[in-house]
């Protein structure tokens, strides 16, 4: 069962860039891209946990502030040479609100 | 013959109507029909009302159906009457004057009503939605008088009324709330060349706008932004969107979500009452173009006919925007993402963008932009989820397979002649083919000889290898120039000059000019692109904050664990009682864990949590600091030693002029970041000789130095040269920055970029030729008037305050049930 509550609206996330939610797990990043895509992943790089809200968002991918590993936002998976992934949390739209599932979190911090 | 049963169609639209010649093909005597319309005209094109508006057609023009074909059919038409309520149970339905009528069958072909803001003023006289003909004749109507419009809405609608409405002969002005026109269709690249089109037709277009009231008393006057701006307007047309016109539907009982649930076969809720067209919601979807519309009605039609067919599955649609002299063309989904592939193509001569989206080897979005004769290609593509895997390499040029592949030098072959290549020799392109031709040259050496182009800094040899290429054919070979990443095959040193020679004023525009190969750019290009902008459009370019590194956007130094360091400008490395009690105030307020004195004279406070950066900031700022821009490409340090105000062996007073220096240049970026340093004599104290600008102060003046490093690389400075005055100092050592400024790549630092360049063109230039130097420090002056603004005190009034709060805080979710 998904229970989805707002954490905003579209238009309090510049494009291309991102806002955090802090949640009781961590910092969640929300992502928008370019073509208004929403995307959210745990705001800890593999690397070193650089906070990926702070990077650049480029296509569906952004770039760690601190060592510049690249990440998917659909999967959550480094792209090119570098091994690792973020867990990514599953966001749905309703008109301007941008709403989170938080009974996957729930499951997050029950495993 | 059985008696004839009797079927009600709710709304004369598009979708009431070829449903009924659906129905008509197939069983022409099964019913007796009898249409309702709430407009008191017959059946018209309603998609034509665009054309109508521009003046291009006529009403007469974009009929559909007149009486003729109702006459012909036996149908009764009821125009003008609005049906006001249905009775399910006993199968009858009422008007609005007060006539009652019973079906056996009834379709309900309501279309949509048009969004109209929630906004104060809405209902003013002179706003008005874009649906029908009466709207467009009042339009017309108020165009007569000339004046100003304003279009709520950057999208389909809302740009075809803007363009109805110049062509009119009003002024025009579009609102729109996202940063891309048309979003829902176009990506960042095509909105662009979508916003440039317009502006070029003299539409104002204002976007990331929000509106917050309809301004006027009695009659419209304005409308005021959330920003506080107002646009004035003698008409405001609403194109913010559509909304199923279901309320006839819900209240009788129908089953609606967003608009009314339909099965396969058009068929509601309740088995006697079908429905097509934008009110209903198919398979959890909605509709707002006629090509669904059309397969719908073939369905009702069928299922009136009591004929079995294979229902209707849902649509793929397409969208073409109806101006006159533009080509947009959009399908599908063209979101980028990991498993997706992107082809782009750009044709800036033309002005053409054109980019399909590939997934497992299907199309799955393409957007077309200046050339859609190939959009129906595409979406037949798409539509039929082809295999295009054997074609993928020239599946971009149509299917004509044109097999043509993109030309490298067609940047340089799409300028002017007038365009100026080399800029510290002023030559421009025409010059450069013609010696090539006339002098009949071949090497690189030759053009340089002949032309000077390429002879001073060499920024300007990738162009003029490129020129070379092009007026000499496949005999000259350039030499491989390093692309500034994979988007684009050109370096940094071309996209520069042709940033200026071009008059590229936007990353949108840069890339669509320069045919970059991905539709926004990565990591690597957007930070330089920004950086060059920022340096050659001071007064017209908007910095893009979203493609800057986190360090410059948020104006402190991210650390390792995430927070921040934070470092106020010391003037020279000067400070006071008064600053350092300020800053032991704010260390113990905010608890901040580590506090250092760094290599540039300067107090560091490191480990500072995002969120309190502007109480830190505006605390600091209350006591008299601004932003050292510790965390910036662009001016940090000017390091001084105490000169003649106290050592015995001072000849100038170095600590002043290093204070003059950094007051004069804080705020401006730079390729890297700059350090400097002023010495106050030969002894060196504050150790001038390794930085990127470096003054040593002698008796009869100020020797000035360049080009140091201390850093991964340890090199001395260069001399440039000895000036006698203070006033001279400060002008060579601008001069200096600023032409590193105009050439550098972005992240190389001085010492790099004088290698590059060679120091003694570098001498000459800022040396020996005056009316250059003093040119160079005229465009720094200039720029500063933009640079010099403290982001911290920009911030703590309110700019930007998104990046420093969370979006949202959630508590621990509830367990599940
Ligand atoms: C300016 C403009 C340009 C467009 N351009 C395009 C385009 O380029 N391509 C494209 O595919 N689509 C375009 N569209 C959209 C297209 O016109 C619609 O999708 C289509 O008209 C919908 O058909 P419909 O029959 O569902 O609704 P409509 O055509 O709106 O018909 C509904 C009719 O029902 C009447 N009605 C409503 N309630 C009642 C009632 N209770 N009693 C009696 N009558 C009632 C209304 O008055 C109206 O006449 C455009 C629309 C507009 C306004
Ligand atoms: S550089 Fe010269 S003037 Fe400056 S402090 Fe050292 S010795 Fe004194
Ligand atoms: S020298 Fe290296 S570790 Fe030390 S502050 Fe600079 S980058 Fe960091
Ligand atoms: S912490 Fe993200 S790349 Fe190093």
């Amino acid at each position: 069962m998904a229970s989805w509550i707002e954490i905003g609206n579209l238009s309090d996330i510049p494009p291309r860039g991102a806002r955090c939610v802090t949640t009781p797990l961590g910092r969640i990043a929300v992502f928008r891209t370019a073509t208004d895509d929403l995307y959210a992943t745990e705001d800890r790089c593999p690397h070193k946990g650089g906070p990926l809200s702070q990077g650049i968002v480029h296509g569906a991918a952004v770039t760690c502030p601190l060592h510049n590993w690249v990440f998917s936002l659909e999967t959550g998976a480094a792209l090119g040479a570098d091994e690792g992934s973020v867990r990514t949390f599953a966001l749905k739209r309703e008109g301007e609100k941008i709403l989170m599932d938080v009974d996957l979190m729930a499951s997050v911090a029950a495993d | 013959m059985t008696k004839k049963r009797k079927l009600i169609v709710v709304g004369n639209g598009m979708a009431g109507c070829r449903a009924v010649e659906e129905l008509l093909d197939l069983a022409p005597d099964r019913y007796e029909i009898e249409i309702y319309g709430a407009e008191p005209e017959v059946n018209y094109n309603r998609i034509m009302l665009s054309p109508v508006l521009a003046g291009e057609t006529g009403f007469d023009e974009i009929v559909i159906n007149g009486r003729g074909w109702y006459e012909e059919n036996g149908i009764a038409l009821r125009s003008g009457e609005e049906v006001i309520a249905i009775d399910a149970a006993s199968r009858t339905i009422a008007t609005d004057k007060g006539a009652r009528s019973s079906y056996d069958r009834l379709l309900i072909a309501t279309g949509s009503l048009p969004f109209i803001l929630p906004v104060p003023g809405a209902a003013l006289d002179g706003v008005i939605a874009f649906r029908d003909i009466a709207d467009v004749r009042r339009m017309i109507a108020t165009a007569e008088g000339g004046g100003r419009a304003v279009v709520i809405g950057g999208g389909l609608l809302g740009l075809e009324a803007a363009n109805g409405l110049r062509t009119l002969g009003m002024q025009v002005s579009v609102i729109h709330l996202m940063d891309t026109l048309m979003e829902r269709q176009l990506d960042e690249a095509a909105g662009f060349l979508l916003r440039r089109e317009l502006e070029m037709r003299g539409i104002e277009v204002l976007t990331g706008a929000q509106t917050e009231e309809i301004v006027g008393t009695g009659r419209v006057e304005g409308v005021r932004l959330k920003d506080g701006r107002l646009v004035p307007a003698d008409l405001v047309v609403m194109a913010a969107g559509i909304r199923p016109n279901i309320a006839l539907a819900r209240e009788a009982g129908l089953s609606c979500n967003r608009g009314i649930v339909v099965d396969d076969f058009m068929r509601s809720s309740d088995p006697a009452i079908y429905a097509v067209g934008e009110c209903v919601e198919h398979r959890g979807q909605v509709y707002g173009l006629v090509a669904p519309i059309w397969e719908m009605c073939r369905a009702a039609g069928a299922a009136l006919a009591e004929e079995d067919g294979e229902g209707y599955r849902g649509s793929v649609t397409s969208t073409k925007l109806k101006v006159t002299g533009v080509d947009v063309f959009s399908a599908g989904d063209f979101a980028s993402g990991e498993d997706r592939e992107d082809i782009v193509f750009r044709d800036a001569a033309r002005g053409v963008y054109k980019r399909l989206v590939i997934s497992e080897d299907r199309v799955i979005g393409a957007v077309l932009y200046g050339d859609t004769q190939d959009g129906s290609w595409y979406f037949s593509l798409l539509r039929e989820k082809e295999n295009i895997a054997e074609r993928r390499e020239t599946l971009i040029f149509g299917p004509a397979l044109a097999g043509a592949s993109q030309d490298p030098n067609a940047a340089v072959a799409a300028l002017p002649d007038t365009s100026e290549i080399c800029g510290c020799n002023g030559v421009c392109k025409g010059a450069i083919v013609n010696a090539i031709r006339e002098k009949e040259l071949t090497t690189l050496d030759g053009v340089r000889a002949h032309t000077k182009a390429s002879a001073s800094c060499g920024s300007c040899t990738g162009l003029v290898e490129k020129l070379m290429a092009l007026t000499l054919g496949g005999t000259y070979n350039p030499a491989a120039v390093q692309p500034i990443c994979t988007c684009t095959d050109l370096g940094h040193d071309e996209v520069r000059r042709l940033i200026k020679a071009k008059e590229l004023k936007t990353i949108p525009a840069v890339m669509q000019e320069l045919e970059w190969k991905t539709s926004c750019g990565c990591a690597k290009c957007r930070p330089a692109l920004n950086y060059y902008l920022v340096c050659d459009w001071p007064d017209e370019y908007a910095d893009d904050y979203q493609s800057r590194f986190v360090n410059e956007r948020v104006h402190a130094n991210i650390q390792k664990d995430g927070t921040y360091s934070v470092v106020p400008r010391m003037w020279g490395g000067m400070t006071s009682a008064k600053e350092l009690r300020a800053i032991a105030d704010v260390v113990d307020k905010f608890a901040i864990p580590a506090v250092k004195v760094t290599g540039g004279q300067r107090i560091d406070m490191l480990g500072i949590a995002k969120e309190d950066l502007p109480a830190v900031w505006a605390d600091l700022g209350k006591a008299g600091f601004v932003s050292g821009h510790a965390y910036a490409k662009g001016l940090r340090t000017v390091k001084t030693c105490v000169g003649t105000d106290w050592c015995r062996f001072g000849t100038q007073d170095s600590t002043g002029l290093g204070i003059r220096i950094e007051k004069f240049m804080w705020g401006s970026w730079t390729p890297a970041k700059v350090k400097m340093a002023v010495s106050g004599c030969p002894r060196n104290c504050a150790e001038a000789t390794c930085k990127d600008v470096g003054v040593i102060c002698v008796d009869s003046g100020y020797e000035i130095h360049f080009a140091g490093a201390a850093g991964l690389d340890i090199r001395g400075t260069e001399k440039l040269g000895i000036v006698k005055t203070e006033d001279e100092a400060l002008e060579h050592i601008v001069a200096l920055v600023q032409m590193y400024r105009e050439q550098a790549r972005y992240l190389e630092r001085i010492y790099k970029w004088a290698k590059r360049i060679g120091y003694d063109e570098i001498r000459r230039q800022i040396m020996d030729d005056e009316e250059r130097r003093k040119a160079l420090f005229g465009r720094f002056v200039f720029s500063q008037k933009f640079a010099q603004v403290d982001p911290w005190s920009e911030r703590v009034s309110g700019k930007h305050q998104h990046e420093f709060r969370p979006m949202a805080e959630i508590g621990f979710p509830r367990a599940a049930e």
